[in-house]
C-alpha cells in the first residue's frame, strides 16, 4: 500500500503515543496513582493504529478491556484517558470506568468492555441501529483470540450474516488468553478461518505490518459500509507484556520467545520505513520527545483533576426523569436506590 | 567451637496437634487434594487452571501431582464446560468447576439454574448431578462495575442448587469438602479479599463442615449481626471493636450456607439479643439479607425490639474511582452505624 510519507509519519506518532502512554500507565500502577485491572497492549500498535486508520469518522468503534491503545488512535486526548486511569472527573468516562472502559461517543467509540466476548452481540446490535437509521456506516469490534471461543461469538457472526450487517470483527491474536495459547485453546488455530461457517469474508494479516493492516481493514471497512458485508480480519500480533500490570507473562511462554517479538518490534518496523522515505534520524528521535511530552502532560493534568463527589455515586445509573419513579422507594436502609437517586444522582 | 549468638527465636504459633495454620486458598487447595487422592471420580477443570495455576492461585501444583486429565485447563467457553461438568456429573462423575469470578458465571446461568438445578426434580430422581462450581464474589480493588460483583442470592434463591459460602480456612476446607461429597450441584462461594486470610484448619482428612449449619463466630448479648463470606470478617472486625468502644457486647452468625439457610440459629440468636443486622457484600435489595429480614420477623416477630437493620453494597454498578468504591462498599464504618442505629445508639 502506498501511502504519504505525512500520514505514515502520523501513524507512527500514534504508536509512539500508545507505547509511551502504557509504559508511563504501568509506573503510574505501580506508584498505586491506578488502581484495578491494567491491560496493556505493547507490541500491538501496529495492529491497534492500522486498523483504526481504516475507520471513517463517522464509523463507530467497541473493543475489548485491552483499550488505551484503541481510545488513543480513535483520538480519544491522552488527558481524557490518563485521567480516567486515574478515575478523576475528566476521564473519558468520569473516573467511573477506569482502565477496561474507556469510551468516547463523540468519536463514535461504544466504548470498552469487560466480559469476554460480551462486545460482540453489541457491535452486531450498533451495526443493526446503523442499517435502521439509514447511516452507511460500519462497525470495527476488536476481540481477542479468546473470545472466538464463547458462544457469543458464533452468535453474532450469524446475526451479522443473515441481516447483513456493516461490522467488522477484528481478531487481535495475540497468541495467548491470559496464559493459554491459541493452540490449547481454538481447534481451528487459523481463526479467521471460522468465519466460513456462517459465509463471511475474512483475511488474516500480519498485524505487526502497519500498511498491511491499514490496507486489509480498508478493503473489509468498505465492504461493510458499501454493501452492508460483515467481515472477520485476524491480525497476528503480540503482547509483549504479562495479560494485566500484574502478570508477569512468563509462566506460560519463554523468555526468549519474548525477546524475539521485542526485536521485531512494530514500531522499529515504522521507524524503518520512514528512514527509507528520507525522515532524519534527529527529526524520528524529535517525535519520541514529542510524545513523551504528552503523557507527560496527561500526568499532570490527571494529578490536577478532581476525583468524583461522593454525592454523585448514583451519576448516569437511570435516565434523567426517573426520579419520580422511585419516589415510592421510602428512605431508610438499605443504602438504596430512593436515595442515591434522589441525592441528586441523575442530575435532577 | 562458635561463639556466636543463636539467633532469638521468633514467637511462631505453635499449631495444635492435628491443625495447620494457613490461609484460605491453601485450605481450599488442600480439600481438592485429599478428595482428588480418595476419589478418582473427581476432577478439576476451569479457565488457567492448569499451566497458570489458578488465576488466583487456588489451584496452583494441581495439575503437576494430578496431570492434565484431572487438571484440564480450558478456553474461555463458560456455558460449554459449566454444562459439560453437568453432563459428566451426571454419569456419576464428580467435576469441580472453577469459574475465575463470580461475574462470568453469568455467562454460564443457564446451564446452572435452567439446566444442572432441574436435573434432579424434573427427572422424578432418576438421575443425579454431584457437579461443584466454586467461584470468587467480592469487590474492593477497583475492578469496576463488571468485575464487583457478589451474585450469591441469585444462586440461593434457585431450588435445586445448594449454596455455601466460608468465612474462614477450616470452613474452606470443610465446606468444599461436604460439597464435592455431596450428590447436588453445590455453588461453593469464595472471596478474593479472603483467599489470602490464614487460619487454623484441621488436617484429618474426613473433616468436614457439615451443608446447612450456622456458626455462632461470636458470642454477644445486645445485639447479632448476620453475614456470610467476607462480611462475616467485617462484622467480627466490627463487633470487636463495639466492645472495646461502646461496651456493646454483638454476637455474630456466620451463615456458612446460604440454601439450605439454618434459620434456627439464627433464630436462637435474634431470640437471645432481640436486635438484628444483616450484612452481605452484594446488593441488599432482592438479596440474601432480605431473605434473612423475612425469616427473622416471622420466626422472631415477639422478640424484636427493632426493625431488622440491613447492609451491604450500595445500589450502583460499582464505579472505578477509589472514593466512590470506597463510599458504596458494605465496609466497618457503615456496619457500625446500622449496628448503633438498631440500638438507638448515637455515633
Ligand atoms: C466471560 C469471561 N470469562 C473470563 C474472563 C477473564 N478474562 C479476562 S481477559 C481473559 C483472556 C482473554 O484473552 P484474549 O481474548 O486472547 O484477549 P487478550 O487478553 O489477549 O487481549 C480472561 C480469561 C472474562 N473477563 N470474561
Ligand atoms: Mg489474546
Amino acid at each position: 500500500m502506498s501511502i504519504a510519507t505525512s500520514t505514515l509519519r502520523g501513524l507512527y506518532e500514534q504508536m509512539l503515543l500508545i507505547r509511551v502512554f502504557e509504559t508511563e500507565a504501568e509506573r503510574q500502577y505501580k506508584a498505586a496513582r491506578i488502581g484495578g485491572y491494567c491491560h496493556l497492549s505493547s507490541g500491538q500498535e501496529a495492529a491497534t493504529v492500522g486498523s483504526t486508520h481504516a475507520l471513517d469518522p463517522g464509523d463507530l468503534l467497541v473493543t475489548g478491556y485491552r483499550c488505551h491503545g484503541f481510545a488513543l488512535a480513535r483520538g480519544v486526548p491522552a488527558d481524557a484517558v490518563m485521567a480516567e486511569l486515574f478515575g478523576r472527573v475528566d476521564g473519558c468516562a468520569h473516573g467511573r470506568g477506569g482502565s477496561m472502559h474507556l469510551l468516547d461517543v463523540s468519536r463514535g467509540y461504544y466504548g470498552g468492555w469487560g466480559i469476554v466476548a460480551g462486545q460482540l452481540p453489541i457491535a452486531t446490535g450498533l451495526a443493526l441501529g446503523l442499517v435502521r437509521q439509514g447511516r452507511a456506516q460500519a462497525v470495527l469490534c476488536e476481540l481477542g483470540d479468546g473470545a472466538v471461543n464463547m458462544g457469543a461469538w458464533h452468535e453474532s457472526l450469524n446475526l451479522a450474516a443473515v441481516w447483513r450487517l456493516p461490522v467488522v470483527f477484528l481478531v487481535m491474536n495475540n497468541e495467548y488468553g491470559m496464559g493459554t495459547s491459541v493452540e490449547r485453546a481454538s481447534a481451528v488455530t487459523d481463526l479467521y478461518r471460522r468465519a466460513a461457517s456462517y459465509d463471511l469474508p475474512a483475511e488474516r494479516v500480519d498485524g505487526d505490518d502497519l500498511l498491511a493492516v491499514a490496507q486489509a481493514s480498508a478493503t473489509l471497512l468498505a465492504g461493510a459500509r458499501e454493501e452492508r458485508r460483515a467481515a472477520v480480519l485476524e491480525l497476528v500480533t503480540y503482547r509483549h507484556r504479562g495479560h494485566s500490570v500484574a502478570d508477569a507473562g512468563l509462566a506460560y511462554r519463554t523468555r526468549g520467545e519474548i525477546d524475539e517479538h521485542i526485536q521485531r518490534d512494530p514500531i522499529f518496523r515504522v521507524r524503518a520505513l520512514l528512514a527509507q522515505e528520507g525522515v532524519s534520524d534527529d527529526e524520528l528521535d524529535g517525535l519520541m520527545g514529542a510524545a513523551e511530552e504528552q503523557v507527560a502532560a496527561a500526568v499532570a493534568a490527571s494529578v490536577a483533576s478532581p476525583p468524583p463527589a461522593v454525592s454523585t455515586l448514583a451519576t448516569g445509573m437511570y435516565a434523567p426523569g426517573s426520579a419520580a419513579q422511585f419516589a415510592g422507594m421510602l428512605p431508610g436502609a438499605p443504602f438504596g436506590e430512593r436515595e442515591l437517586v434522589f441525592a441528586g444522582g441523575l442530575g435532577e | 567451637m562458635s561463639t556466636t549468638q543463636a539467633p532469638p527465636q521468633r514467637a511462631e504459633p505453635v499449631d495444635r496437634p492435628g491443625f495447620e495454620t494457613m490461609t484460605y486458598r491453601e485450605a481450599l487447595r488442600l480439600a481438592m487434594r485429599e478428595e482428588m487422592l480418595r476419589d478418582e471420580r473427581v476432577f478439576v477443570m476451569g479457565e488457567e487452571v492448569g499451566v497458570f495455576d489458578g488465576a488466583y492461585k487456588v489451584t496452583a501444583g494441581l495439575l503437576g501431582e494430578f496431570g492434565s486429565d484431572r487438571v484440564r485447563d480450558t478456553p474461555i467457553s463458560e456455558e460449554g464446560f459449566v454444562g459439560a461438568g453437568v453432563g459428566a456429573a451426571m454419569l456419576g462423575e464428580r467435576p469441580i468447576v472453577e469459574i475465575m469470578t463470580i461475574n462470568f458465571l453469568l455467562v454460564a446461568m443457564d446451564q446452572v439454574v435452567n439446566h444442572a438445578a432441574k436435573i434432579g426434580a424434573m427427572f422424578g430422581g432418576e438421575v443425579r448431578c454431584p457437579l461443584v462450581i466454586r467461584t470468587p464474589n467480592g469487590a474492593g480493588n477497583q475492578l469496576t462495575a463488571q468485575h464487583s460483583q457478589s451474585f450469591e442470592g441469585w444462586f440461593a434463591g434457585t431450588p435445586g442448587l445448594k449454596v455455601l459460602a466460608p468465612a474462614t480456612p477450616a470452613d474452606a476446607k470443610g465446606l468444599l469438602k461436604a460439597a464435592i461429597r455431596d450428590d447436588d450441584p453445590v455453588l461453593v462461594v469464595e472471596n478474593l479479599a479472603i483467599y489470602k486470610e490464614r487460619g487454623e484448619v484441621p488436617l484429618d482428612p474426613d473433616f468436614i463442615t457439615p451443608i446447612g449449619l450456622a456458626a455462632v463466630a461470636r458470642e454477644g448479648t445486645d445485639v447479632t449481626l448476620i453475614a456470610h463470606s467476607y462480611a462475616t470478617v467485617r462484622a467480627l472486625h466490627v463487633a470487636e471493636r463495639l466492645e472495646r468502644t461502646h461496651g456493646i457486647s454483638a454476637e455474630v452468625v456466620d451463615l456458612r450456607s446460604l440454601r439450605p439457610l439454618d434459620v434456627e440459629t439464627v433464630a436462637a440468636s435474634v431470640a437471645k439479643t432481640s436486635r438484628a443486622v444483616c450484612i452481605e457484600e452484594g446488593w441488599p435489595t432482592y438479596g440474601v439479607s432480605a431473605e434473612l429480614a423475612a425469616r427473622i420477623q416471622y420466626v422472631c416477630f415477639d422478640d424484636l425490639d427493632a426493625p431488622v437493620e440491613r447492609v451491604g453494597m450500595a445500589e450502583v454498578p460499582l464505579p472505578y474511582a477509589k472514593e466512590l468504591e470506597n463510599a458504596a462498599l458494605p465496609n466497618e464504618q457503615r456496619i457500625q452505624a446500622a449496628v448503633l442505629a438498631t440500638l438507638g445508639r448515637a455515633a
